[in-house]
């Protein structure tokens, strides 16, 4: 029902009618009225991070693990411009953010006022859409379309820009049901086209070597498309494998999983691709880092690719059939018209295709050699997931070599158990999306696996852990190096470690303890399996500093520039050998 | 490859694997399209769409917009672009899934369906010729052979204001600058598809 209020009572109001509960954020002059708001209420929490980008990546986190939109609140200015990471993470992708930044007032827009910057211009490329509002009686509206927008869809984050005066104002507040929508050409994708899933279907019925690739869309599609991929699976005895962002849909576990694809992921997974004959593709994009050398891509294969994101489609690899739905409801039909037309898996027709497969996966592509004296990172990411694997446990990660190995050696069963930065790799997103996870459940067990680099990016966040006693597990992996930066230098850089060795980092443990937090060290193998139990019962945030051997490299790679099928396995992975391997021209690639 | 791979149907496109990385490497054509697009007229959906082209690096070539249904508030961006087919489809898309963004229309590929050359494209331009004496005269014969209307004239200068397609303008002021041509402002292409039917 329309009633009349202060725009900064109405943000609190479409908040709590948005069925927000809790929301990250730092003050500032321009967002003063809504936070005095915040004070006077007490549906929604205010989290009080240390740095807006911190605020954003918690929301991500929170994102992530929740399904729901993520919301932040940050002032003019540098609070806005602060937020242009996570919004541009949360862009590539597609995590549900609503960023609420105040603004100058109305007047003084375009004035070079104090904390004044053209908020909407900076954030329009790395938004799904953003708001100026200038029209107290427009606010209401905008805030509820903002969250539409954000969760509908392929899901994005959103920026809602309130001038100081506009939180002032005095207008009349409409309720989500009651307003409507502004933009009435926006149209989230539903069903896919039926003539192309029958399309579908036939080519996957007479596939002899499919394979099925998929990505966050499955995640984003809600829990309902990793039961139906699932489904999927058992239904038609397909393999299948993950990009980094999909992990979790289907389960690690589970005996047609082949592991994670892409430039780090196992021989299986991309032998598999290069050979197939048919790919179905479900919410994923073909970025650079799974498809490698994108003219060697899977030669012989038909591609079927099913995405929420018309613009998706034929973007880098051209698709035979290409299907605009969202996952679940489009996995809904193919599961129909299987049963219908199909019935069982082709247990007899795949029996090559697995035999082939079973081959691969004999090559042991994610071997490492095992060392007494230094613990490995791979074996620290082992041993931490044998503690952790029955727990209610959820993941972050930085970005670097501890997030493929993350994504190597730790097993996910279930969806939304699984945060970290991909399309954007930023490095600092970890520690944060733990906070927010963590905000979202209080009582599981949420750790950051991290890098000695990226953790010190959005270190002070520890803080926060602290005083809203989130009590974050940061398990950084500290070889003192930028590990992925060092190893493209090895590999493609004639060994030259230019300003990727960290001289003088700070002792985790002090600085845990500074913070008011946990310090746990552990320097060699026999110590890490009691360092980690400490570090799992301990009921306050920990930093664990886990000492690992400083020169380990990554592998399997698919040098940038090559295709699946010219992989370098960890057996022929001298630094030497692999130079030799990475093609010339690939440095010149990202 | 073993010998069990299964013929192409007629009816799906075997298309080569399309390059990201070596795109530069690929011998498709460039083609000029003219796209009509349906927006919310708001503040910021110009810079939006404008946004979109230059941050991914695609062409354009003309740019016209103006609202034209004034009670849903919607204006119509005409936009003439270049690339190859495979570019023209993600600026299509890229376009579609712009929240501001009603209806993508490719006049050329309307236009081509209906064996067409090219949609109905039109282009206004103000071309101010200063001079006196012989070339004066011969400024304002080429113009009356162009159908070009003076609309402002002193002893010492015309503007003439001339309509039609690209081509035709570019022509008339090649042929203008020798003549005391000093200045020239033009609308970029308006364009409709031709027939009875409503885009």
């Amino acid at each position: 029902m329309p009633e009349e209020m202060t725009g900064a009572e109405m943000v609190l109001k479409a908040l709590a009618d948005q069925g927000v509960e809790h929301i990250f954020g730092y003050p500032g002059g321009a967002v003063l009225p809504i936070y005095d708001e915040i004070f006077q209420q007490d549906k929604v929490q205010h989290i009080l991070v240390r740095h807006e980008q911190g605020a954003g990546h918690a929301a991500e986190g929170y994102a992530r693990a929740t399904g729901k939109a993520g919301v932040v609140l940050v002032t003019s200015g540098p609070g806005a411009t602060n937020m242009v990471t996570p919004l541009t993470d949360a862009m590539m992708d597609s995590v549900p953010l609503v960023c609420i930044s105040g603004q100058v007032p109305t007047h003084l827009i375009g004035n070079d006022a104090f904390q004044e910057c053209d908020t909407v211009g900076i954030t329009r490329p790395c938004t799904k859409h953003n708001w100026l509002v200038k029209d107290v009686n427009e606010l209401a509206r905008i805030l509820h379309e903002a969250f539409y927008v954000a969760t509908t869809g392929r899901p994005g984050p959103v920026v809602v820009d309130i001038p100081k005066d506009v939180q002032f104002a005095t207008g009349t507040y409409q309720g989500p049901n009651d307003v409507r929508r502004g933009h009435t050409g926006y149209h989230p994708a539903g069903k896919g086209s039926a003539e192309a899933i029958r399309r579908a279907v036939a080519l996957m019925a007479e596939a002899k070597r499919p394979i099925l690739y998929t990505g966050g869309g499955i995640v984003n599609s809600g829990p309902r498309a990793s039961q139906l991929l699932r489904e999927l699976v058992a239904a038609t005895g397909f393999p299948i494998t993950s990009t980094l962002l999909g992990l979790g849909a289907y389960p690690a576990s589970g005996e047609n999983w082949l592991g994670m694809l892409g430039m780090h992921g196992t021989y299986e997974a991309n032998m598999a691709m290069h050979d197939c004959d048919l790919m179905i593709c479900i919410g994923a994009r073909f970025d650079d880092r799974i498809t490698g050398r994108t003219d060697a891509f899977s030669p012989g294969s038909r591609k079927i690719h099913v995405d929420v994101d018309a613009s998706s489609i034929n973007k880098n690899i051209r698709a035979d059939v290409p299907i605009v739905g969202d996952a679940t409801q489009v996995m809904e039909d193919m599961l129909l018209v299987w049963r219908k037309e199909v019935g069982k898996p082709k247990k007899a027709a795949l029996a090559d295709w697995w035999d082939e497969i079973n081959r691969w996966r004999g090559r042991n592509s994610l071997a490492y050699t095992p060392s007494d004296n230094v613990i490995m990172p791979q074996h620290a990411i082992q041993r931490l997931y044998a503690a952790t694997k029955d727990l209610d446990v959820y993941i972050t990660t930085e970005v670097g070599q501890h997030q493929m190995w993350a994504a190597q050696f730790y097993g996910f069963e279930e969806p939304n158990r699984w945060m970290t930065s991909g399309g954007l790799g930023t490095m600092g997103y970890g520690l944060p999306a733990a906070m927010g996870v963590q905000v979202a459940f209080p009582d599981s067990l949420v750790i950051d696996i991290a890098g000695d680099a990226s953790v010190l990016m959005t270190m002070q966040e520890m803080s926060t852990a602290v005083q809203h006693q989130l009590p974050i597990k940061i398990f950084v992996l500290n070889n003192q190096y930028m590990g992925m930066v060092r190893q493209w230098q090895q590999l493609l850089h004639g060994n030259r470690i230019s300003h990727s060795y960290v001289e003088s980092l700070p002792d985790f443990v002090k600085l845990a303890e500074a913070y008011g937090c946990v310090g746990v060290r552990a320097e060699h193998p026999g110590d890490l399996d009691g360092a980690i139990d400490e570090m799992i019962k301990v009921k306050k945030p920990v930093i664990f500093d886990c000492r690992v051997a400083n020169l380990e490299n990554c592998f399997p790679m698919i040098p940038s520039g090559k295709a699946h099928n010219e992989m370098i396995l960890p057996a022929e992975a001298s630094d030497e050998g692999a130079a030799a391997e990475s093609f010339a021209g690939g440095k010149a690639l990202v | 490859m073993n010998d069990t791979t299964t013929e192409p149907e007629a009816d799906l496109p075997a298309a080569p694997p399309a390059s990201a990385y070596f795109i530069e490497d690929r011998q498709d054509p460039e083609e000029t399209h003219t796209l009509s697009v349906l927006v919310d007229n708001e503040p910021g959906v110009l810079a939006r769409v404008i946004g979109l082209f230059s941050g991914r690096g695609y062409n354009i070539e003309s740019l016209t917009v103006s609202e034209t249904q004034h009670e849903q508030h919607l204006s119509r961006i005409t936009i003439v672009t270049k690339g190859t087919r495979d570019v023209l489809e993600q600026i299509k898309n890229q376009l579609d899934r712009m929240v501001c963004v009603h209806r993508v229309t490719d006049l050329t590929m309307i236009a081509r369906s209906r064996k067409e050359e090219k949609p109905l494209e039109r282009e206004l331009a103000l071309i101010k010729v200063s001079g006196s004496g012989q070339e004066r005269i011969e400024a304002l014969r080429i113009a009356d052979a162009f159908r070009a209307e003076v609309v402002d004239a002193t002893t010492g200068h015309f503007i003439f204001q001339i309509t039609g397609r690209t081509n035709k303008i570019e022509q008339f002021i090649a042929i203008m600058q020798p003549m005391g041509l000093v200045e020239v402002c033009r609308t970029g292409s308006a364009a409709m598809c031709r027939g009875p039917e409503a885009m």
